[in-house]
């Protein structure tokens, strides 16, 4: 049995909401991560699917850290990340990199490309953290490798990050990435914002590069297509809740969850044969705000399966055959709820909460 | 097989030419775009960021910033008149009345200071002559019952920001609509917009140019919106138009080498492998600053020839309106006599 790299369990990421100038008071939370839980193993893929709002970055920045989760637990590699003191957290942080969407604002647009690069390993050098430590001409090395390897001309090295393309500075984010060797990349959108020309060299490039240094990647895209091509397994995420996850290959092929079947049902195949004869689900209204709690399916507004008993009792994950959970009454074995009426699921709801 | 060819043309554009002076060079964001757009088709134009998709619309609109833009060359025959010669005044008339064009983003084009009947009733009784202000409020709400706005009446007065992004963009579409536009350019409508949200406002657009026969320009860099959407498909490249076909043609028989590349490049739900590599077309979109007269796919196609990096290449008809602009389809003769001239 494969040990996991990433364990998350119950992770919640609750923002206040607060009111008043001068003596602010918390007047409520955006439960925009609401407890979720996976296991990310070594050399895989988990794509993480959802629409905006949903989640799925404030998640990864959770997992890194980046923000202290209001709740949960996150172990890498048998370390407890949210309980972790500063200098554990920045061993660790080196094994955890991230790629993010936006290689226009991610960049500093006033260091040249090499000290870009350079960054987090100078950071590392200085702290003696660097095993063994590197000399100025080793990094300038590293520097030069790293720019060949993402497909950048090292000669480039002293240009500044307005001067390239989209996809080329996308390729400079990779190379910060990669500098101090991590064992997971946590990509956030990293080919939402580019031309579809040069989308693919990207996901090709990150493919190659997950093969060459067996890496892992917890991989966030709202694009259905992108998120199959490259994920072996994939999470799919509604309002701060993992509605459904599973290896790939099932999702696409067996969706169980009405969200899950609704969001692929939507998303377009270019092929206008396939588009012409395709049967729409068109979920209606948008998705609610995440500010407050709540007591039932988190997708009940919108579902078109909706039973009573959904209105007030959360779902929980139900198995369903090898590595496919969804959350979804309509998937519980030993019960079969669509007979139950409003009054019997009110009923019900009160006397699980005294 | 066509029967939507044989409708009346709404929109006839030819060798449409717009420039940017800028310090660095001329752009020639747009250089000879030729197309026409008939009574209820849903037109396609395709292309990557800077290819020109969206300043071919805006120009159309006469929307281009000028200084530094100017549309050099060309024409638009719109019900028999050239627009792109009109004068600012009469122009007035046709935009936002004829013609109504939808953004990407609809917050930034709505007002956000102004409730949402300010803003519709404006729109309305600027285009429609003796229309009080409440028959252009009724009219409003019926726009947006008709967009399927929830409680219009009550909505009608809320502010843009009190609507979601998909809302917003039903908003633009019920304003657009709202003076029977003869032509409804939609650029990049859904690209802000979540896949689900976009599946309701892409039934909305087909819904509504069936009902009311509107004929539709629909810009995007999604090749799935496009094949569900669009009748036939212009694919754009540095300011050109490099295939013009019918959706279904241009998917299944991509006769230039770019859109052939477009078209494979994309990972695709349905058929595609896990594990498999993506096509890809290698090296960057060219810098639009001076370009060479030559084809300017050229750099970054594996079918370049000498010819190819010395001229343009004309366009040739491979029938039933599938047009393309690359020399593979020319003989021998026409790619020697294309080398000589540009050598001498």
């Amino acid at each position: 049995m494969k040990q996991p790299i990433l364990q998350v369990r119950d992770l919640k990421q609750h923002f206040p909401v607060t009111s008043g100038m001068i003596l602010q008071r918390q007047v409520g939370s955006i439960r925009a991560v609401d407890g979720i839980s996976f296991d990310v193993y070594e050399g895989e893929t988990l794509g993480i699917v959802g629409e905006s709002g949903c989640g799925k970055s404030t998640a990864v920045r959770s997992i890194s850290q980046l923000y202290k989760p209001t709740g949960g637990s996150v172990i890498f590699n048998g370390i407890e990340l949210t309980t972790a003191d500063p200098r554990t957290m920045l061993a660790a942080r080196r094994d955890i990199q991230m790629i993010f969407q936006d290689p226009y604002a991610s960049l500093n647009p006033r260091m040249t490309v090499r000290s870009i690069i350079a960054e987090p390993l100078v950071i590392y050098n200085r702290r003696n953290l660097l095993d063994p430590p590197l000399s100025k001409l080793e990094i300038e090395h590293r520097v030069e490798e790293l720019m060949e390897r993402v497909g950048l001309s090292k000669v480039f090295k002293n240009r500044y990050p307005h001067e390239f393309s989209g996809g080329q500075r996308q390729r400079i984010g990779i190379a910060r990435a990669l500098a101090l060797n991590p064992k997971i990349i946590l990509a956030d959108e990293p080919v939402s914002a580019l031309d579809v020309s040069i989308q693919s060299q990207i996901l090709n490039l990150l493919s190659d590069l997950q093969k060459e240094f067996n890496l892992t990647y917890i991989f966030i895209a709202h694009d259905l297509a992108v998120i199959q091509h490259i994920s072996t397994r994939v999470a799919v995420m509604y309002l701060g809740k993992i509605v459904e996850i599973s290896e790939a290959v099932n999702l696409y092929d067996n969706p169980l969850h009405p969200y899950t079947t609704a969001l692929l049902s939507a998303a377009p195949i270019p092929d206008p044969v396939v588009e012409r004869n395709r049967q729409r689900i068109i979920l209606t209204g948008d998705v609610p705000s995440p500010d407050k709690e709540r007591f039932g399916c988190y997708f009940y507004d919108r579902c078109p399966k909706r039973m009573p008993w959904c209105s007030n009792h959360i779902p929980p994950m139900f198995k369903r055959g090898k590595n496919h959970e969804v959350a979804c009454w309509l998937y519980d074995e030993t019960r079969d709820y669509h007979d139950v009426s409003m009054e019997e699921a009110k009923a019900d709801a009160a006397k699980a909460s005294k | 097989m066509s029967p939507v060819n044989d409708r009346e043309v709404v929109l006839d554009v030819r060798n449409l030419q717009t420039y940017f002076k800028t310090d660095a060079g001329i752009v020639k964001a747009v250089d000879g775009v030729s197309f026409t757009l008939h009574k209820g088709q849903t037109l396609g134009i395709v292309g990557e960021s800077g290819s020109g998709k969206s300043v071919t619309n805006l120009s159309i609109m006469r929307l281009i910033p000028s200084p530094p833009g100017k549309v050099v060359g060309g024409e638009a025959i719109f019900e028999g008149t050239d627009i792109l010669a009109l004068e600012e005044k009469e122009m007035r008339t046709i935009r936002g009345n004829k013609i109504s064009m939808i953004f990407q983003d609809p917050m930034t084009s709505l007002n956000p200071f102004l409730r949402i009947s300010t803003q519709m009733i404006e729109t309305i009784r600027l285009h429609t002559k003796g229309i009080s202000k409440n028959e252009a409020l009724e009219r409003s709400i019926e726009m947006l019952k008709l967009v399927g706005i929830p409680s219009a009446k009550k909505r009608v007065h809320a502010y843009p920001h009190q609507f979601s992004g998909g809302m917003r963009q039903r908003v633009m579409i019920a304003m657009a609509l709202s003076c029977n536009a003869e032509i409804l350019i939609a650029d990049e409508p859904t690209t802000a917009l979540d896949v689900t949200i976009q599946a309701q406002i892409l039934d909305l657009i087909k819904n509504l140019s069936e009902k009311m026969g509107t004929s539709v320009i629909l810009i995007t860099h999604d090749l799935g919106v496009v094949a569900g959407m669009c009748d036939e498909v212009c694919v754009m490249y540095a300011g050109r138009i490099v295939e013009k076909a019918e959706t279904e043609k241009l998917y299944a028989f991509p006769a230039h080498p770019y859109t052939e590349g477009l078209i494979k490049s994309v990972p695709r739900m349905d058929t595609s492998k896990k594990g498999e590599r993506l096509y890809s077309i290698e090296g960057q979109p060219p810098n639009v600053i001076d370009l060479p007269p030559c084809c300017p796919f050229h750099p970054r196609c594996p079918k370049a020839m000498d010819v190819c990096r010395a001229s343009y290449a004309p366009i040739t008809d491979l029938g039933e309106g599938h047009e393309v602009a690359c020399w593979l389809y020319n003989s021998e003769e026409e790619k020697a006599v294309a080398l000589k001239e540009a050598q001498a």
